[in-house]
Formats: C-alpha cells, structure tokens, sequence
C-alpha cells in the first residue's frame, strides 16, 4: 500500500489558507465564488481541491496566486505561505513569489505557452529569475529539465516553437517551466484536463515525481475522482466556495462522509453500474449572492433534515485529518454508498414514460410500468421494435476517408491523411458499440462520415441493406430521418439565435413532412418531457440553460425525427461527473425505450463500461480490436487497448506501480508520417521486426472477438 | 399593454411630423411634394430600421444587446445627440416646391426651388442673407467697403449689416448688453424645457418601475439598475444630454432671431443655416453607402465562407482585385462617369436639387462598391467558423438545403458583425464625404454639405484677419457627429461581440 505517496509524520505546513472569501462582482450583485475556504498544504505531500464547475477551486487557485481576474476581490482571509501572509505583500514582492516559490501549471497548454517563443526560451525565462550564471550554462540546465520531464531528445526539441509540440508535450514544457525556478509549491489547475487518457497518466506520474523528489508541496486542482486516487495524499472537497470535506485520500476513497461527495463517488461510472441507473444530484452547483441561511448543499441533498436550511453547518472532526461540514454526519455515515439505493435518479416515472408512447409518430412500444425495474440491465434489447435480427442495422465496411494535405504556390494536393482508413463496423437495433480512441485517431470522423456529414472516400456503407454512399442529396434525405447524433459540445450544438423550440422543430420539418404544425408542437412537448426539461423551455434560449440541459435539448433534437439509429459523439466529455451521470442515464432509458442502435463515441473508459455491448478500439485510423465490451474490457487482446486500460485512473483498483509503467507510452506519432507495418509499432512493447515489416490484420481471439496484433498473448488477462 | 405602444408610436411620430405637415401643405394646394431618390431611400431605411426592430423586439440576445448600449452613460449620451442629428435629416428629406404667389385663385405653377421641411422652419436663418462674410454675432460687415455717405462724399468703413443687429441704433454701446440680454433670456427658455424634461423623464421612469416621484428622481440620479438586476436604460446621461441640446438651441434660437449666430459665408449665408443643412449630406452618405454595401458584403461574404472550394477562390479574387485598386481613383472616375452622363442628359432632371441629389445617390453607390470587401472578408471568417460549429452540422443532418442552413442558421448569427461593422463604418463614410468633396469628386458643388463648407473655407485661411468661423462651425458639428457616431459605435461593439466583455461573466468556475 506505501508506495511512497503516505504521508511522512508531521511534515512541515508549507501553504495555509484561512478563511478565504472571493467576491466577483456580476450585473446582478457580487457572487461569493469563494466563502470561507480553509486549507492547507504540507511540504512533500499533494493535496487535492476536488470540485465540479462552478465549485469555485480554480478562484481558490487565482486568489493564492493574486492572479484574479478584475471582477473579482478577495474580501478578506490568509494565504500563509510559510508562514508570511501573501495577500499582505506589496505586488513587488508578490511576483517573486510566483514563479520562485509557488510554480504554476495550467489546463489548456496551447494558451499557456507563447507561441512566437522557442520553448528554450520560455524556459530561460524562470531560470534567469532563479540563477545568475552565463547563458550556456542556463540551456544546459534547461535541457536536463526538459529530461527530466520526459521529453524525447531535449537537445533538438529545446528549440521548437510550441506549435511544433502535441498536447502532452507542451504540458510537460510547462511542468519544466514551472519546475524552472525550483519552487516550495505547485499549483497544478486540471494540470491533465485537456490530455488523452494515455497522455494523461504519464503528466500526472511525472508531477508525483517531481512532488516526492524536490519535496515540493502541490495543490492539485481537479474535478475527476480517479486523477485524486491516483495522485493525491489529501484531499478537500469543494462545493458552492466552501470546503465541504478533508480527508488523507484512503479514508475518503473508503467512504466519504459528505452527502454531496458520496453522491459524487456514486455518479462516477465504473464497472458495477453497468446494471442499474448511476446515481445523480439534481440541479446544478448554486450561486450565492447572499449568506445563505443554511448549509449550501441542502437544496440538492437526498438526506436534508429540516435544520440543515436553517443553519450552517459547523465543521466537525470524525477521524484522523477528517473534517467534514455536514450537521447530519453521525446518521448517514455507516450506510454502504454501495448498498444505498440512489433515492433520485432524473430517470421519468414509469407512468411519464407509458405517456410518451401513445400518440403522434412515437414509436409505439408501450412499456408497462411494471416492466422498467426488472428490465433495467441497460444492454439487453428489451423493446418489442426490436426484431430479433441478426442483420445488422448498421453496416460499414472498409469505410474510408482521407483529407488532402495542401501546399504550395497554387495549393496543390501534396499527399492525403487517412483519417479513417478501412473500418469496418456492424451495429444492431438496440445494442449500443462503443467506438473508443484517443483524440485524432479518426473516431469523430468515422461517425460523421456514418451520417454523411463528412464524405468517405472509399468503402461501404449500408443502413438497412441501402447503401447510403451511392445516395445524392436529395435521396439521402429519407435516411437521414433514420440516423441522427448528438455531438460532444453542447455550447456550440445549439443555435444561440434560435428558440429550444424552432431548434426541435427544424428536423421535423425537414424530414417529417408529413406531421402539421400541431402535431409537431405536440411532440416538441413530449420529447422535452421525455429528456426530463420542464415544458416552459420550448421558449427559451440556449444560454438559459447550463450544459448538462443544452446537450438534454440536443438529445431530443436528434430524437424528434424518430431515428433508429443514434451516433453520440463524446456527449458527457463536455459536463461534469453528476450533469454526465444524468445525461448517461437518460441516454440509456431512452435507448430501452425505444430500441435505438447506438453508435458512443468516446474516450472515456469507464463511460464505455457502462454503457456499450461491444466495444471498437480504434487507432489512427483502423480498427485494432473488436469484440463484446465485456470480454475487451476483462481480457484485451490488443497492446493498445491494455495501455488505455492502465492508464484510466480508477478509484477502486489499489494503486500498484506496476499500471504505472505499463501506461508509459509515448505521444501519438505524426499522422502524415509513413505507413509501413504496424501503426502502433513505435508505442509497442512487444513489437518485433515482423510488425515493422507487415501490417497486421484482424484475427479473432476469442468468440466474437478480433484484434490486429502479431503477438498472442497467454492467459485472457495479463496484467489486470 | 399601453406601455408596449408608448414607444412605437413614439418612434411613429416624430419622423412622421415633417411628412403629415408636407402632406397638409398638399391638400392645400401649398406646395408640390418632389421625392428625391435619396430621400425615397432615406424614408425607406428609416422603415427598415423600424420594422427591424418591430421584429427583433422578441429576440432576447438583440434586446439585451441594446439594454446594454442604453444602460452605457457615453452611449445613452451620443445615442441623443445620434437622433438630433437624424431628425434634423429627416426634416431635411421632406421636399416640395412652394407654389409660386399667383395673381389669380389657383396657383399658376410651382417654383424651381426645392425647399425641405427644415428650409421652412429655418426661414429666418434663411432668407436674411447678408452681401458677404461677416463675423459670428457682428453688427457691421468684415470687410471694408466705399459707402457713399448722405453728402456725397465716399467713405471706406464697415458698413452695417442688413440683418445682423439691424434693430440696433447704436451698436457701440448697445451691442454687448444686447447680446447678453437675448442670450441669457434664451437659456432661460432652455432652462424651462430642460425642467420640462427632467419632470417627464421622472414621470416616466416612475410609471415604469412603480415608484413614488421622489425615489425615481433618486434612482436617475444614482443611475441605479433596474430592480430586476438587468441594465436599465442611462437616464442621468440622458437627462443631461436633453438638458445641455435644450439650452444650447435656446441660446441659438434666442440670438439668431437679431444675429447671425456663428456669422456669414462668402456669399453672405448663414454658417448656421449651411451647418444644419450638411447634416443631411453627411447622414445620407453615411447610411445609404452601407445600405448599398450591404447585399454585396453579406451574400459574397457568407457564400465564400460557407460554400468554400472554387465558389469561395472566384469571390476571394474578386474582392482582392477590388481592394488593390486605390479608391480614390475608383471613385473620381465613377464621379467623372455620372458627370458625363448628366451632362448629356440634362432632361431627365427638372431642377438643380434633383440634379445634385442624382450625384449624391450615385456618390453613395460608387462609395459602397469601392467599400463592400472590408464586411465581406469578415462576414467570410466568420461563415468559415459558423460552418464548422456543430449546430451547422446537426442541421446538415436534417437535410436541410443550402439556402435554408444560410438563412435560418448563418445570417442569424452575423447580424452582429453586420451591425459593429455598419456602425464602426458610419463616421468614416462621414470623414470620407468631406475629403471626397474638398478634393473635388465628392457631391455637386451647388450641394450643401461639410465638404463643400471646408472647401469654401479653405480658400480664406490665408486671409488677415482669418475667416475662422465657417471652418470652425465645420469643424464643431463634424466632431460632434463623429464622435457620437464612434462612441455610440463602441458601445455596440462591446454589447453584441460575443468575443467581448460579454461572455465573461459565463466563464469562471472550471
């Protein structure tokens, strides 16, 4: 269990924060984004600030550093670091302190780094504040930094501009920039949010490593569960700027006291939620303008008892380094967060989903109250549409699709990248397959290029036996009523300028002639019932909304033309873990419901858990396993898809190093270079002179289960 | 319900009020209405403007922008001096020829001259016209002349004026007791209809929010918000502005009566009289030119961006080779063009009003063509970003076609890049106009209009003492329009571009 993450006894406290308010000032009033926060961080140990949007850590972040932006005032509170408090020093003497003494690491690493200056450069910066010695002598420390955080032949790479840099490689120049001046703290803000799973565990290895190595103290801001299990001593829990719970990390993993963090824990989908609904909160983060009365959770809490709004609740000790902010601590602590049944999932009652059903083009498929309980194991197709059909309803083969490279005087075509190149997928009514990959390996586009959003290159495709790439644009239009998506940023899929209710309209129009402006209202009432919106939303505008509702509406966008087929891209990338919960179940309701083939694009590991019946790994471009999600996930066949697999921070599985070095992968290569071999060659650790010869094809590994790999690997699951 | 009509009908009537009283002149067989192009089109963009906001008034991301420009003190304050400025344009677009004073009942024909509504309410500043320059608030002339006195004898002094402190007996002591007395009796009327205002502005924004006089009264003063915590319309700076355009027209109306308040021109015209009349000049050039840029910008820019390929390379090329030829040259050729052409067309218009306005319209043309590539290119970034969003996308997948995904989805979402850009655009138009004139390809001399003024002031800066006055008038209204225009301008930037201060507060948290 001590794998050098425990804390040491008694270590010296390196960072206190007492009592911080921060106010922003808003056309409305002042917003209290912080109210009382308390925290503190030891030297050599990681605390983690755990919270959703809107909780208001990343303002905690801004105010220790005085970087806020001009809305917003610290009202009153101490930042000791050391001892000295920091709110009280001159702005002078402030910017020693960051960089010096507190180093920064940010989310987005393409707005963090200038992009008209040289890493070395950038780097040279913080070292110049930190040491005087010749200029020479500064590249080469700078070189042993860029070593040090893990980047490839740091010789040649110290002179590139950021734009020549992937994602994760430019998080690591910023860690180097950040450990530059050899600072007491580390300020990561969702230092891996913007990362590949891959990618991801490896920034967070190297930020454990530099934590336990310099004896630093990090405070590490983050809204995912699995990163905190992974990487933190401590952590804080925050909610509506006030820290809600503190524990050492084992204890919180074992049982969080608080309602709110128990429901957070619950709502995360991992292996055992396959079966039944995942646990939500209701509503979303509140904001206060005001004290409020009471405690700040109570309007969302399933164990609320009258005096929780009528007065704050004090911080009370239940363990060891435990606190808690709850009045009703005692009472709930000993339940099981597993045994507990979720007392308010935003599934309907079975009587609103018998009333869906009946009228106007819905898919007649009468589900008796009775049956939803019983019937909930998401997988099975349970609808009587569903014909028991082995044909698929989805069918693609080979599919294709390239985009040119331009260049020159006349930008000629100078050569093609394959983003999708031959993949081949098969999708029936009302089972769900995950198509599964990191960022740029083509998922996004093999989904669009199912719909025709994007146009293939090359290859079948055939819904219901037609196939849909011989169509032109006017005879597609029947086949688009049949297959609609549900993008990844509910932001940027609604129309601003467009009422929820011309946006639902829209489709139906165009491809429901048939139905009258009544009906089409009428249904337009029913599908925001049936996402769970309240009726008054049809004349509303998207920015009414928060994400979590906006990517509801999207939902019953594509649902209003009746599709049998739905293809979600990333639809919970964008939202938080209890908005992602809601939004899974719904999908996973109404895909019962109706008997919907499914095509969940995602990144995320644990969401395909939860949701898929079989599972597409996908890899630049191609296909490298296949096969039900239960068997990929127990016993993958394929060496990347056990890499993404180490590499998903997971809060139940105990943390051995051995995940660790199987998750060091190195970035994602060009994808223009060639294409000889094996693509995954250059990550593999089993790869051979064969794989650089000889691209692999898929073989079945087991029963219904292929993989494009040379190497066979012994027992169903190494390494697991 | 009555509050809801309060406005429109507000915004009905005073621009209606010079064309009922055109209309009544009519009927009375006073006058015969003339329709110039340009004013044809004026009254056509004030419809426009109008029934654009009749149906934008549901739209909430549109009223919230404007609730934020009026609720902006700068913007409240050049939005008023804005609509001075218009309705002195507007009176100025209602044309008509008096009827000639007839011997017999019915009129026998109609005059040649082409007045406007403000010509009639400007009668006085008119028709008092002096032989030449005279300075702002003189009695005598500037220059001297060889009178011939009672005895015979010739004297070379500074004759009186004919109409500038004509009532005078003796100028020397009388003059500046003179002024000061009609000056101060002037403000005084300002003062009342500033008070005036101040006491319907209360009422109103009492009726408004439901609250005693004297809270409202102090809610204007604070400049609060409104209860609901949206922003409320800048009623202080609104007030002031009122009070400040009150006193100053009553300080102006006060002395123009005996005096010619910002002096004479050359041909002894009032500088006042000509100010107010370049205001229409400045104004049409200043919108007519966007309206006729308009089409060109928005469907090529929105086509190039959208349809991209060889669609988006052809009007790429287009606008490029546009943009390479210098304007100036663009538009002296264009004015060179409608010179020959009117030349040798001299029947198509009946008088030199028509005439002048025909160059005018086609200035407004030539201008808008010379000026449509700068909307364009940003209406195509725009598009090439729009088209990617995936609400773009989702439409594809419900088959929509082209034209329906433009119009429902892509011109919706422009509206505000149109609207910065036609706004930011107005006072160089303004600025353009005058130095088109001045340089000699700008409207036709015989016009009015700020161009023509410098360019007729420009000749006497050399002379000593300087002829000042005209330039400075010039100058005092061209600010004033341009920096209402530019501020105004601002505002609408910052309340409709989402990449501004909008957002921010949407940001946060994460």
């Amino acid at each position: 269990m001590n794998d050098g993450r425990a804390p040491v006894a008694n270590p010296p406290t390196l960072l206190e924060v007492r009592g911080l308010r921060t106010w922003m000032q808003v056309p409305g009033g002042r917003v209290r984004a912080v109210d009382g926060a308390s925290l503190e961080v030891r030297r050599g140990e990681t605390l983690a600030l755990l919270g959703e949007s809107g909780s208001g850590k990343s303002v905690t972040a801004a105010s220790i550093l005085r970087l806020l932006p001009e809305a917003a005032r610290i009202v009153s509170g101490e930042v000791l670091l050391d001892g000295r408090d920091l709110l009280a020093l001159p702005e002078r003497e402030m910017r020693e302190v960051r960089g010096l003494r507190i180093g920064m690491v940010f989310q987005e690493p393409m707005l963090s780094l200038d992009p008209v200056m040289r890493v070395g450069a950038q780097i040279d910066e913080a070292l110049r504040r930190r040491h005087r010695e010749p200029a020479a002598r500064r590249r080469l420390r700078a070189i042993e930094l860029l070593r040090s955080v893990g980047l490839p032949q740091p010789e040649r790479r110290i002179d590139d501009y950021p734009f020549q840099f992937s994602g994760g490689m430019r998080q690591r120049a910023m860690l180097a920039i950040a450990l530059a001046g050899e600072p007491d703290l580390l300020v990561a803000d969702e230092p891996t949010t913007a990362l590949d799973v891959t990618t991801q565990a490896q920034v967070l290895d190297l930020l454990m490593a530099a934590v336990r190595e310099r004896g630093m103290g990090m405070l590490l801001i983050t809204h995912d569960l699995g990163v905190v299990a992974r990487c933190a001593q401590r952590v804080a829990v925050m909610y509506a700027g006030e820290i809600v719970e503190t524990a050492p990390v084992d204890r919180f993993l074992e049982g969080p006291r608080h309602p709110y963090a128990r429901r957070l824990m619950e709502a995360l989908p991992r292996p055992g939620s396959r079966h039944r609904p995942l646990a939500v909160i209701p509503g979303s983060v509140p904001v206060f303008t005001t004290e409020p009365g009471g405690c700040r959770f109570a309007s969302r809490c399933d164990q609320a008892i009258p005096g929780c709004s009528i007065e704050a609740p004090p911080v009370r000790v239940t363990g060891p380094g435990h606190e808690v902010r709850c009045l009703r601590d005692g009472a709930t602590a000993g339940a099981e967060p597993d045994s507990q049944a979720p007392a308010s999932t935003d599934r309907p009652t079975p009587a609103d989903a018998a009333a869906g059903m009946d009228t106007v083009g819905l898919d007649a498929s009468p589900v008796q109250p009775g049956e939803v309980d019983p019937s909930w194991p998401g997988s099975l197709p349970q609808s009587p549409t569903t014909r028991v059909d082995d044909r698929p309803l989805l069918e693609v083969r080979g599919l294709r699709v390239r985009f040119p490279v331009r260049g020159g005087a006349m930008r000629r075509v100078r050569g093609w990248i394959e983003a999708v190149d031959g993949v081949d997928l098969g999708i029936a009514r009302g089972r769900t397959l995950a198509l599964v990959g990191e960022s740029g390996c083509g998922k996004t586009t093999a989904g669009k290029a199912l719909l025709r959003l994007v146009d293939a290159s090359g290859g079948e495709l055939r819904l219901d036996g037609v196939d849909l790439r011989s169509l032109g644009r006017a005879a597609l239009r029947p086949f688009r009523a049949r297959a609609q998506i549900v993008f990844q940023d509910p932001y940027a899929s609604l129309d601003p300028r467009m009422r929820i209710e011309e946006t639902l309209d829209e489709g139906m129009r165009s491809l429901r002639p048939a139905w009258d402006a009544r009906q089409r209202s009428m249904r337009i009432d029913r599908l925001l019932e049936e996402v769970g919106l309240p009726a008054d939303a049809r004349r509303r505008f998207p920015h009414q909304f928060s994400g979590g509702q906006r990517q509801r509406v999207a939902i019953a966008r594509a649902l209003s033309v009746e599709p049998e087929l739905l293809v979600c891209d990333e639809p919970t990338s964008a939202l938080d873990v209890s908005v992602q919960a809601q939004v899974l179940n719904l999908l996973r309701e109404l895909q019962r419901r109706r008997g919907l083939a499914c095509l969940f694009i995602t990144h995320n590991l644990a969401v395909v858990e939860t949701m898929a019946d079989e599972v597409a790994v996908m890899y630049r471009g191609r296909i490298v396993e296949q096969g039900s999600a239960g068997r990929v996930l127990a016993a993958p066949a394929h060496p990347y898809t056990r890499a993404l697999l180490a590499a998903v921070p997971r809060i139940e599985v105990p943390r051995d190093p051995g995940t660790v070095a199987a998750a060091a992968v190195p970035d994602l290569p060009d994808p223009v270079a060639d294409r000889e071999g094996c693509d995954y060659r250059p990550r593999c650790p089993l790869a051979s002179a064969r794989c650089a010869r000889e691209r692999p094809r898929a073989q079945p590994v087991g029963p219904g289960h292929v993989a494009a790999c040379h190497e066979r690997w012994g027992d169903p699951g190494p390494g697991r | 319900m009555r509050r809801g009509l309060l406005m429109p009908a507000f915004a009905l009537a005073l621009p209606g009020l010079p064309l009922a009283a055109a209309t009544w002149a009519w009927h009375q067989g006073l006058a015969l209405p003339v329709l110039l192009w340009t004013d044809a089109l004026v009254w056509l963009l004030v419809i426009a403007v109008l029934a654009g906001f009749w149906l934008g008034r549901r739209s909430e991301p549109l009223r919230e922008g404007w609730r934020r420009v009026l609720a902006d003190a700068p913007a409240m304050a050049s939005a008023v001096v804005l609509a001075v400025f218009v309705l002195i344009g507007l009176a100025d677009s209602v044309h008509v020829r008096l009827a000639l004073p007839a011997a017999g009942a019915a009129s026998s024909g109609w005059s040649v001259e082409v007045t406007s509504a403000l010509d009639l309410v400007l009668d006085d500043l008119r028709e008092r016209r002096e032989r030449t320059y005279s300075a702002p608030l003189a009695t005598h002339a500037f220059q001297r002349e060889t009178v011939v006195g009672a005895d015979g004898r010739s004297v070379r002094e500074f004759p009186r004026l004919r109409h500038g402190g004509a009532h005078l007996a003796d100028p020397e002591t009388e003059h500046r007791a003179d002024i000061l007395r009609r000056g101060l009796s002037g403000l005084l009327a300002g003062l009342l209809l500033a008070v005036l205002v101040g006491v319907v502005m209360v009422a109103l924004v009492a009726r408004a929010r439901a609250m005693p006089w004297r809270r409202a009264a102090r809610a204007i003063l604070r400049s609060d918000t409104a209860p609901d915590g949206r922003p409320a319309p800048h009623w202080l700076a609104l007030g002031v502005t009122l009070c400040a355009i009150a006193l100053l027209a009553g300080l102006c109306t006060a002395l123009s009566s005996h005096y010619h308040v910002l002096g004479t021109s050359k041909v002894g015209q009032s500088v006042l009289y000509l100010s107010l009349k370049s205001v229409r000049t400045s104004l049409v050039i200043g919108t007519l030119t966007t309206l006729v840029l308009l089409p060109f910008a928005v469907v090529l820019g929105i086509m190039a961006g959208y349809f991209r390929g060889w669609v988006d390379d052809l009007i790429q090329y287009v606008y490029t080779v546009v943009e390479s030829i210098p304007s100036v040259l663009l538009i002296a050729a264009g004015v060179l063009l409608i010179q020959v052409y009117m030349e040798s067309n001299p029947g198509a218009f009946a008088t030199a009003a028509q005439r002048a306005d025909f160059r005018l319209l086609m200035l407004c043309v030539i201008l808008g063509v010379a000026n449509w590539t700068t909307l364009a290119r940003l209406l195509r970034g725009e598009a090439l970003r729009l088209r990617e969003l995936e609400f773009v996308q989702a439409a594809h997948a419900f088959g929509l076609s082209h034209g329906r995904i433009i119009a429902r989805h892509l011109l919706p979402n422009t509206v505000h890049v149109v609207l910065i850009a036609s706004v930011m655009g107005f006072s160089g138009l303004v600025l353009a106009e005058a130095v088109l004139s001045y340089v000699g390809v700008g409207v036709d001399p015989s016009m009015i209009s700020f161009g023509t003024m410098i360019n007729d002031a420009r000749l006497e800066m050399a002379r000593e003492p300087m002829v000042w006055w005209s330039l400075a008038a010039t100058f005092a209204f061209m600010l004033a329009l341009v920096l209402a225009a530019n501020l105004f301008a601002d505002a609408v930037r910052d309340a409709f571009d989402p990449r501004g201060g909008a957002r921010a507060g949407q940001g946060g948290g994460a």
